[in-house]
């Protein structure tokens, strides 16, 4: 950031953001945080909020492919930069492999953490195609998940990983019938 | 796809696993929860709460926030004077306090403004004037302190509710008892902490109708809240549970941002929404009470049961909410895993100032549960025998009643016994360990869903509407709400399996009191047996419907059809046949417009006393658990690598689903065991120490566990297609296998959850230096127990009725 930023509660200011690789031009409120942003000013309502101090995950979008929690990221800070959220995961009608493998395990309960989630290993998984269980663990430690016990975000996050490297996986038994 | 073989061919769509019909909603940022509910010229919320945990409120001013550039309405206690709760019994909340506050983060004033920045603004420039009481903080305190009254109704003081019955003569059963393990424990509170902040969006249109979108898990409760508060009649009302974004039982109560949205919906006639901060989540809370117990138990040389005598001391907070409920779940399911021939158990339940507690998944019995095993461990150590075979031994048997007329049926309780300690390793590895290192056992039950409803009625508990379409398709129409755990799921499986779909061509319109029929709400893990079963009966309804004209066209009699496939067949002569959308078309011109309604009532429950209301359920779901854990001792940290788990879920719908369940439920047990902890600053006013994701210690993916999750199916006749619960009861046993593996690591009895390092560190020193092993209470509040509702137990030939008349008042929920 060469400029300095100029915060005002009252006016607002134009900004340009690059969201799922579409341009939005707005005037926003200048104070207002990158979540705020995608949600109120540009109506991406799928990324969630669950605390709006960083401590949750539940709004990680990606920035130039790296996960921020956007309920801390400055929106006036992030502009012009590729920014990725949960509706462009997706390219097209299908699935991303990541949101496949949710779907098929049951990785999503109440899928209010799910959004993060995802565009976390997606992260993950643009930088190393073949975690391990406890690089998987690492990648999401900020992201707080109340429903799965994180065990199905795992499993199938691990799928999808198979798959995107063109293997032929299936969930466990385990997973889908628990152990005999 | 043909009869799999998961479920040995009974049944098509039943037993197979497969997607949720909203997972690809969920993965791909479409699912509207409640705070994504934008409407045109939609008007921010927000609240002003008390800054005092107890006070009179003497002067309200508001004119300098009504004076606001941007502010809409303003609104305090006077506006909203009816009081409401989910209890009959417990009808003691206003939606902004009309003179009292109770807590910190009590509701007093209300703003509704052009955006939230400006509501938060107004809210700032509310003067209120306080006249501050004493707070009270705990039970000891309450017992002690009748003066000022949190409530004017309790049953002794600030007791709210006091509890004393007695199932055959346990002062004889505790006589015969070869040995007497008398314990105490404490079981601290701790919250749901859903990841989705309560949210509320209210609109009152031109015609002089409300709806009121929420992220609520009790649609039915919340429109019956709002007529009542609202003086509105329920016809126009319309309440719409959006999916909630986690629940655990933190959504249950009708909540007075509701109330407060839907009123300043109407005084401004624009849309108005309100998301409560997550510091507000935190004093909205109803979740686990805070719990000491003291249990004595009496038993044989051989670990049988003479009799058990219960006592709970619960600190309620400052409301009633699911209180009363909650303390008679304390006494209740004691009896339902192994034979206790006579029982007793006094509860009582203290208001304190502190948010309000109520219920959190698995509702009343994670503390008990934990006394319980906990104290059957020292037994089974005490007696020299292995706590799995002591366990086994003495079984409650299936298709019994028990001392306190829970009627039992299915028990797959030995078989998953067996299999954690086979998959464990158990026999070879329990009391064998390194020091440092111990395997605990715990076992549990749990209700699916209560016999009785929260309000006095005789309708149905659940009701489900089907529509046919002449495509082919059906929607099914039902009340129930999905929390994530995938009841929108379940009733398509269930329609689909009796009408011979794909589960992915039934729509699914729920939670919408304009469109649904009632089912009382996503609690008590009644969902998939109620819904399930009311879905069955419109289903088999429909069924007969379209067979009748089918059969009428194949000239082949009714009883020889059957529908798989998408098709409609003749048993027989398979070749006849035609699809399920041409005998829908046959049977809408034959009968006109086909459509059916199933509903579901929970059979009569066999006790007949005085709180009999509590406890009985159409089938009990069963879990054992071991844990496997790793102590510090020089930190007093605890780890667990490792928990296995066996629950019987009867029948499983969708095992992958069931998997979710069991896991997610070991998840948030194992926070409770050793993290979590709704904690207040005792003399400093009674705040809360830390409402915030940060500082309330919840596990993350480095302290959760690794997890074999075993299901055991002993289908159940009430459950529909045999299925039982899963959504609460494989937390129960968690807390507890945890505790006793604690004991087998490092020879300590930690007698209070959470588990923490401190007080695991505390028992170690105290175990060196001699003193008793232990960290845990020592001495339980003075109440005034009232005289007993006695009860002979059905061995003794009782008839569910108690002996004499009761003195005391209704005990509801």
């Amino acid at each position: 950031m060469s400029q300095p930023i100029a915060l005002s509660r009252t006016h607002k200011v134009p900004g340009r953001f690059v969201v799922n690789g579409e341009v939005h031009e707005i005037v926003f409120a200048s104070h207002k945080t990158l979540l705020e942003v995608l949600r109120e000013d540009l109506g991406l309502r799928g990324t969630k909020h669950g605390c709006e101090l960083g401590e949750c995950g539940a709004c990680a979008v990606l920035v130039e492919s790296v996960p921020v929690l956007s309920c801390l990221a400055l929106a006036q800070a992030h502009q012009d930069q590729e920014i990725t959220t949960i509706e462009g995961m997706a390219e097209g009608p299908a699935l991303h492999p990541l949101q496949a493998s949710f779907v098929e395990v049951g990785a999503a309960q109440c899928g209010y953490c799910t959004p993060g989630v995802l565009l976390t290993a997606q992260a993950l998984l643009e930088e190393d195609s073949a975690p391990t269980r406890e690089d998987i663990k690492e990648a999401l430690a900020g992201n707080l998940c109340r429903c799965t016990g994180y065990i199905k975000i795992y499993e199938a996050i691990e799928l999808a990983a198979a798959r995107m490297r063109g293997e032929h996986a299936a969930p466990s038994k385990e997973s889908l019938y628990g152990s005999q | 796809m043909g009869p799999n073989s998961d479920s040995g061919g009974r049944y098509r769509v039943v037993g197979t696993p497969r997607a949720k019909v909203d997972a690809a909603a969920k993965c791909t940022g479409d699912t509207i929860f409640a705070d994504d509910v934008v409407l045109p010229r939609m008007l921010s919320c927000r609240m002003l709460r008390s800054p005092h945990p107890h006070a009179r409120i003497v002067k309200i001013d508001t004119s300098r926030a009504e004076a606001l550039d941007g502010v809409h309405a303003v609104i305090t206690g006077t506006d909203l004077p009816i009081p409401f709760g989910i209890l009959p019994v417990s009808q003691d909340e206003h939606a902004l306090a009309p003179d009292h506050v109770r807590f910190i983060g009590d509701g007093v004033a209300a703003v509704a403004a052009a955006d939230e920045d400006v509501a938060t603004n107004a809210i700032d420039l509310i003067q209120v004037e306080y006249e501050i009481l004493q707070a009270i903080g705990s039970v000891a305190q309450a017992a002690e302190t009748p003066d000022p009254a949190i409530h004017d109704y309790a049953d002794d003081g600030n007791i709210h509710k006091l509890i004393h019955l007695e199932f055959g003569d346990v002062d004889r059963g505790l006589e015969r008892a070869d040995l007497i393990q008398d314990d105490l424990l404490f079981y601290d509170g701790n919250t749901h902490l859903p990841i989705e902040q309560h949210a509320a969006v209210a609109r009152y249109d031109r015609n002089g109708r409300l709806t009121l979108w929420s992220s609520t898990q009790t649609p039915h409760y919340v429109h019956r809240a709002l007529a009542k508060v609202l003086e509105l009649p329920p016809s126009r009302i319309r309440v719409i549970a959006t999916p909630n974004g986690g629940g655990f039982g933190g959504k249950s109560d009708p909540f007075p941002h509701e109330i407060v949205v839907s009123k300043l919906a109407i005084l401004t006639g624009r849309p108005v929404k309100i998301c409560l901060t997550r510091e507000e989540v935190f004093y909205c809370h109803r979740g686990r009470h805070p719990v000491l117990m003291r249990v004595r138990t009496g038993v044989t040389q051989d670990g049988a049961i003479t009799a058990m005598d219960f006592e709970s001391y619960l600190d309620g907070g400052a409301y009633g909410s699911y209180g009363v409920a909650s303390t008679y779940y304390t006494g209740a399911l004691q009896t339902v895993t192994y034979q206790v021939p006579v029982y007793r158990f006094r509860g009582a339940r203290a208001f304190t100032n502190k948010p309000p507690c109520g219920p959190k998944r698995g509702h009343g019995t994670p503390q008990p549960r934990f006394a319980v095993e906990v104290t059957l461990d020292k037994i089974a150590e005490r007696l020299e025998l292995d706590p799995a075979e002591l366990r086994l031994r003495h079984l409650q048997p299936p298709n019994s009643v028990t001392a306190n007329y829970l009627k039992i049926g299915t028990i797959g309780l030995g078989e998953s016994i067996e299999k954690v300690v086979a998959g464990s390793d158990w026999k070879a590895r329990f009391r064998k360990l390194p020091y440092g290192t111990g395997l605990g056992l715990a076992c549990s039950s749990y209700i699916t869903g209560a016999g009785l409803p929260i309000y006095w009625n005789a309708m149905p508990h659940s009701g489900v509407q089907l529509k046919c379409d002449r495509g082919g398709g059906v929607t099914v129409f039902c009340g129930s709400t999905d929390i994530g755990q995938g009841s929108d799921s379940v009733l398509a499986y269930i329609v689909a399996e009796v009408l011979g779909l794909d589960p992915l061509e039934i729509a699914v319109v729920t939670a919408d009191t304009d469109l649904t029929p009632v089912d009382l709400g996503s609690y008590s893990s009644r969902v998939t047996l109620m819904t399930g079963q009311a879905a069955v009966q419109a289903a088999e309804r429909v069924k007969q419907l379209i067979a009748r004209a089918a059969a009428a066209k194949l000239e082949v009699p009714t009883e020889r059809l059957t529908f798989v496939q998408g098709r409609v067949f003749d048993v027989e002569q398979p070749e006849r046949s035609m699809s399920f959308a041409e005998a829908v078309v046959l049977a809408e011109s034959a009968e006109g417009t086909i459509g059916a309604v199933g509903s579901y009532m929970p059979p009569r429950s066999t006790g007949r006393y005085r709180g009999s209301g509590v406890g009985p359920s159409p089938a009990y779901s069963y879990s054992a658990c071991v844990a496997e854990v790793e102590v510090d001792p020089d930190t007093g940290m605890v780890q667990v690598p490792k928990i296995w788990i066996a629950h019987d879920v009867g029948q499983s719908i969708n095992p992958a689903l069931v998997v979710g369940q069991i896991e997610g439920g070991v998840y948030m047990g194992l926070g409770e065991a050793l993290m979590e902890e709704m904690a207040y600053r005792e003399n400093r006013n009674l705040v809360h120490k830390w409402p915030s994701m940060l500082e309330y210690k919840s596990p993350t993916t480095h302290e959760m566990c690794d997890v074999t999750t075993y299901i055991i199916e002993d289908p159940d006749p009430n459950g529909p297609f045999g299925a039982k619960e899963a959504g609460q009861g494989p937390l129960l046993p968690v807390i507890p296998a945890v505790a006793n593996a604690i004991y087998d690591a490092v020879g300590v009895r930690i007698d209070e959850v959470p588990m923490s390092a401190p007080k695991v560190l505390k028992a170690i020193q105290a175990k060196a230096k001699g003193k008793e092993p232990r960290y845990g209470p020592s001495a339980t509040p003075v109440v005034r127990w009232p005289p007993p509702t006695s009860v002979p137990t059905p061995a003794e030939g009782g008839d569910g009725r108690a002996t004499k008349p009761e003195k005391m008042p209704a005990g509801g929920g």
